[in-house]
């Protein structure tokens, strides 16, 4: 679909950036990294880098292109929407892979870049660009999950810095990460406007890290607790009770992140069509159809479900394009998505029978070891970044106007 | 919603303002209690006609508007919206019938008629209780058609029938060798068995598809006349949360309704986004839109089934009265859910043609 350049860039100069990013990968993405992506995941913790993932990972972090729409004073790209969208398009095109990646990017730094003060861009953006400092999420706690703001984990005025006392939990890569951007109370007299936004070096003394072992395995998520531990009033972001502010802000970010934002939603559901497995385990009838006709009609409810999902991400896609607005139909896709994925994941388990349930081992297909691990942790999709039911609250309340008892 | 044309924007506004103001659902309540021959506001129709609606899928050398499939549908949700009724859609799929299988002859003779309202037309096609696909068991020697139909929508008024035989469409008029005699459905509106007894009858052009291509034409067109009626079960239900005060609390206040309601607002969204792809397919140019036919019934029929069953429940008694409009959504909703194929049959074709 044609789409017309941004006001800032004239076609010819759109061409020649797009020559300038293609000289410029031939030279820097060698062919052979291709598939070789050691991104730093919010999921999946990172692999060690070889020398050739670490000269890409420098290469990117020195243009600023893994941020590529982040402002260059502070080691972003500064490209324009057109040409970070070509940048991809060339990056698509041989294989190239963006080595910098994780919460920094997803998350924190959107967001530092909205309320952080100068001094504080300038310590951390171009870090976050580069690629070279890993940070974690510390919000959640044992007592506040979806109910977020009722968090206790206390940060206690000493002067110049704060002495931060107690839990975090479900902080993704707390184990590798450099760096915490963590949600404190400053005042037990207020909820919402009690939360102060604190950033902290992980290896600050008082601070430890304990992984969650999940029903599928070892996971990414940890516990951390923090004993006596001094934060410098520097690493405060925005005023003492911004931090509901700041910390909804972030959020935002999650959840597009989360939902897909449609780039992403056809690979989610990437792989061996269902009905191929099916055929292979189950069989099919005189007639070429998946014998067991109950889990065919299963399957045909799946995929209609998904296809319909796809156009509802392409729709709002080509709404908020057009200028009519954010859709309504965004507030839905991470529930939907996180229904469509848990339901395939199913789907794949019934199929193989005993041998979708393999937990290790010799005697199971490699895939089938896969799917049932993400079968497993596919549970959290309905779980985090705002649970399904927290997602039908803000529904009823924000898009069908259903207000609560007075 | 779609993103539209200009010309797209002032149709969709115009009939909205129009239903809304000459056809609210109170214009339905007294046709069904005035219950003319038609089934139908004749008076309405021809107004409808006077906007240009009739001629929305007929070109331009025909004396249409040659605006396509989206259009129509955008008419046509509408219309469902207050649940107006109309012969607009049983003629739209005899139309897709002519448009595609016509010769020149043929489509000179009948969409000027067509594009102007002085006909209705209809399809006949069924000859048992549900939609089977097939082309049935009429038969046609020497340009006479004979044969039963059943549950013809539009069948007490149409005078021109598009008619299913063993070898193919036929155009039948309403007139010398047909008989019809009305099927009182629950939806109040016009339904009828059609014999044909050696009816003179024309032959559309067209192989063993012609009868998918058009039957998948017509079940998107009644997709997005359901679109119109969940939508406006599901607001007309939502306000009713927000004034039905019990326990000293709006209905809307409590919990268990809101994610019922959530759930719902969820399925109409991607109900939206199917019914708008298979009208976009139609309007493609490509010969087969099978599969997205397939994918708006099915998710029109379950939505607006789940919409009109929650509909009556969440009104309480008050909608299981006459005098309340939830039943007139929750007939009308099963009729169409019936036509052109309900859920199970689009799901099973739609798993056939993924080959599985």
């Amino acid at each position: 679909m044609a789409t017309a350049p941004e006001i800032d860039a004239p076609v010819h100069a759109l061409d020649e950036f797009r020559t300038q990013v293609r000289d410029w990968l031939a030279e820097h993405f060698p062919p052979s990294l291709k598939g070789r992506d050691n991104a730093m995941s919010a999921v999946e913790g990172p692999t060690d880098e070889d020398a050739e993932q670490r000269a890409w990972r420098e290469a990117m972090g020195a243009t600023g292109w893994g941020v590529p729409t982040w402002p260059k004073e502070y080691g972003g790209g500064g490209l324009s929407r057109t040409e970070a969208r070509i940048l991809q398009e060339e990056m698509n095109r041989v294989g190239a892979w963006n080595p910098i990646g994780g919460m920094g990017v997803m998350m924190f730094g959107p967001t530092l870049l909205e309320y952080g003060s100068e001094e504080q861009k300038r310590e951390h953006i171009p870090a976050i660009a580069r690629g070279e400092v890993r940070w974690c999420q510390g919000y959640s706690e044992p007592g506040a999950g979806s109910d977020l703001a009722s968090l206790q984990c206390f940060a206690e005025d000493h002067g110049d810095h704060y002495v931060v006392n107690g839990q975090k939990t479900w902080t993704s890569g707390g184990h590798w990460a450099d760096k915490c951007f963590m949600l404190v109370r400053t005042d037990k007299t207020k909820k919402h406007e009690g939360i102060t936004f604190l950033l902290c070096d992980m290896d600050t003394p008082g601070i430890e890290v304990k992984p969650i072992g999940l029903i599928s395995g070892s996971s990414p998520f940890c516990e951390t607790f923090f004993t006596d531990v001094k934060v410098p009033k520097a690493n405060r972001v925005g005023r003492e009770g911004e931090g509901w502010t700041i910390g909804k802000r972030l959020l935002q970010h999650e959840r597009n992140s989360l939902s897909g934002g449609g780039s992403s939603a056809g690979r989610m559901f990437a792989g061996t069509p269902l009905a191929q497995i099916a055929k292979k385990y189950v069989g099919v009838d005189a007639e070429g159809r998946i014998a067991d006709a109950d889990l065919r009609t299963r399957i045909a409810r799946h995929e209609m479900d998904m296809r319909s999902f796809m156009l509802t991400l392409r729709r709002s896609a080509l709404e908020a394009k057009s200028n009519q607005g954010p859709s309504a139909a965004t507030s839905i896709m991470k529930n939907v998505g996180a229904r469509i994925m848990q339901e395939r994941s199913e789907l794949l388990i019934e199929i193989r029978g005993m041998a979708g349930l393999g937990w290790e081992g010799e005697g199971f297909e490699e895939d089938a070891l896969k799917e049932v691990r993400h079968w497993l942790f596919g549970k959290a999709f309905s779980i985090y970044g705002g649970s399904t039911e927290i997602q039908n609250n803000v529904i009823a309340k924000r898009i069908l106007g259903m207000l609560d008892h007075q | 919603m779609a993103v539209l044309t200009e010309e797209q924007t002032m149709l969709r506004d115009m009939a909205r303002e129009w239903a809304d103001d000459e056809s609210p659902v109170t214009a339905f309540r007294a046709m069904r209690n005035g219950a003319p021959a038609t089934f139908y506001d004749p008076e309405a129709w021809r107004a409808q006609a006077e906007m240009g609606w009739a001629s929305i899928l007929v070109p331009e050398e025909q004396g249409g508007v040659g605006m396509g499939y989206l259009s129509l549908g955008l008419v046509l949700e509408q219309l469902g919206r207050n649940l107006a009724a109309t012969p607009l859609a049983a003629t739209a799929g005899a139309t897709s019938a002519i448009l595609i299988g016509g010769s020149d002859a043929q489509k000179a003779a009948w969409l000027p008629r067509i594009a102007s309202g002085e006909i209705v037309a209809t399809l006949a096609l069924d000859e048992g209780p549900r939609f089977t696909g097939a082309a049935g068991t009429a038969t046609v020697s020497g340009g006479k058609l004979s044969g039963t139909k059943e549950f013809v929508a539009e069948g007490d008024s149409a005078q021109l029938f598009v008619v299913s035989a063993a070898d193919g469409l036929y155009l039948v008029e309403g007139g010398e060798g047909v008989t019809r005699a009305p099927r009182k459905l629950t939806d109040s509106r016009s339904h009828a068995q059609i014999r044909f007894d050696n009816a003179p009858a024309e032959r559309l052009e067209g192989g063993e598809d012609l009868l998918t291509q058009v039957t998948d034409r017509a079940a998107i067109g009644i997709a997005a006349e359901m679109l119109g009626m969940a939508e406006s079960a599901f607001a007309q239900t939502n306000d009713y949360l927000k004034t039905r005060v019990q326990f000293g609390q709006t209905l809307a206040s409590f919990q268990a309704l809101q994610h019922r309601m959530a759930k719902m607002f969820t399925e109409l969204e991607l109900m939206r986004s199917a019914v708008e792809a298979g009208l976009e397919a139609a309007d493609s140019g490509r010969a087969s839109i099978s599969q997205e036919a397939s994918l708006a019934k099915a998710l029109a029929n379950e939505t607006l089934h789940l919409v009109s069953r929650e509909m009556i429940q969440l009104h309480g008694g008050i909608g299981m009265t006459d005098e309340h409009d939830a039943g007139f959504y929750l007939k009308r909703a099963r009729v169409l859910e019936q036509m052109w194929g309900n859920a199970a049959w689009h799901r099973d074709r739609f798993a056939r043609l993924s080959g599985y």
